[in-house]
């Protein structure tokens, strides 16, 4: 067997490629948006922190 | 052994435990994917009636499977949640929901790209389709629930109202292609055994367990995030290294 006919898998290559192919993408954009939402928290809380600090009275503005 | 494991259903104990736990899934979940999908596409032999469209079946029936038990296991939390009002197991039912919604919407995607060629329908309305996609709609509704209430307290007391109620439609997909006629072909692998291929059993299961592995990375990741949110106001968030620098 060759890398085109593996490719090609019997005529069923857009059923089979785009079952596995979606679920790569919707895998990463997964990964994506976990590590998106924890960059983003934490920028939030050393903002607060840096404003606590700016108070100087450990009050939150 | 005097391990106290109640320490870790606080909140500001599990951030650390999940952040250490990761890698132990990510890797192995990676690994696990390589090798079942090597045996699936390179071991695993044609489909003596399906030809090459079978293999769709060693993303289909883990994500599928997956869909259902983590449904389970966030109206399990959710119910944790509600009944002992433990913070944290109403944050791990928030933090399956989205992998939850993924798996199901990947099982009804390469379902259609499997009933195509098969059925020559990309959909139709019968049980075990239509169960699913109200499986989807189900994670999509505890999602979108739970975002619209202000209060997360209050939103983890509705939405686990709303996980508790639709965790009947899970035994419904189970059992649908037994309760109903349907076009979806029964359960492959039963007790009493199976007619599949030795290889093809291998390569769904090494699959079911990167999937399963994955939606744990996921889910632990994710939670750690919603820690945050959710004690952002607390001595211990501020404390932290990552908060410090």
């Amino acid at each position: 067997m060759n890398w085109g006919e593996f490719f090609a898998m019997n005529g069923y290559a857009f059923y089979v490629w785009g079952s596995y192919g979606v679920t790569l993408l919707v895998f990463a954009i997964e990964i994506g948006l976990v590590r998106n939402r924890r960059k983003q928290i934490l920028r939030e809380l050393r903002l607060i922190r840096t404003d606590m600090e700016d108070n100087g009275n450990g009050e939150r503005a | 052994m005097a391990i106290n494991w109640f320490k870790y259903s606080a909140p500001s104990n599990f951030y650390g435990l999940a952040g250490k736990l990761i890698p132990f899934f990510a890797w192995p979940a990676a690994i696990l994917f390589v090798i079942g999908l090597y045996i699936g596409f390179f071991v695993a032999p044609t489909d003596a009636t399906q030809s090459e469209a079978y293999r769709i079946i060693f993303i289909h029936v883990p994500a599928s499977i997956l869909s259902m038990f983590i449904y389970l296991i966030m109206a399990g939390y959710a119910a944790m949640g509600l009944i002992f009002n433990t913070r944290l197991s109403s944050m791990m039912a928030q933090a399956l929901a989205p992998t939850g919604a993924l798996f199901a919407f990947i099982s009804l995607w390469t379902g259609a790209l499997w009933g195509k060629p098969m059925w020559g329908a990309w959909w139709v309305w019968d049980a075990r389709l239509t169960s699913e996609l109200i499986l989807l709609f189900l994670y999509l509704g505890y999602i979108a629930l739970h975002a619209s209430i202000e209060d997360p307290r209050r939103a983890d007391r509705a939405s686990a109202l709303l996980a508790i109620v639709g965790s009947v439609n899970v035994p419904i997909i189970y059992f649908s292609v037994k309760w109903w006629n349907t076009l979806h072909q029964g359960a492959t692998i039963k007790f009493s055994g199976t007619s599949m291929h030795v290889a093809m059993q291998q390569a769904m299961f090494i699959t079911l367990v990167a999937c399963w592995l994955y939606a744990i990375a996921v889910a632990l990741a994710r939670v750690r995030s919603i820690i945050l949110e959710r004690e952002r106001n607390t001595q211990w968030v501020n404390e932290l290294k990552e908060v410090q620098q």
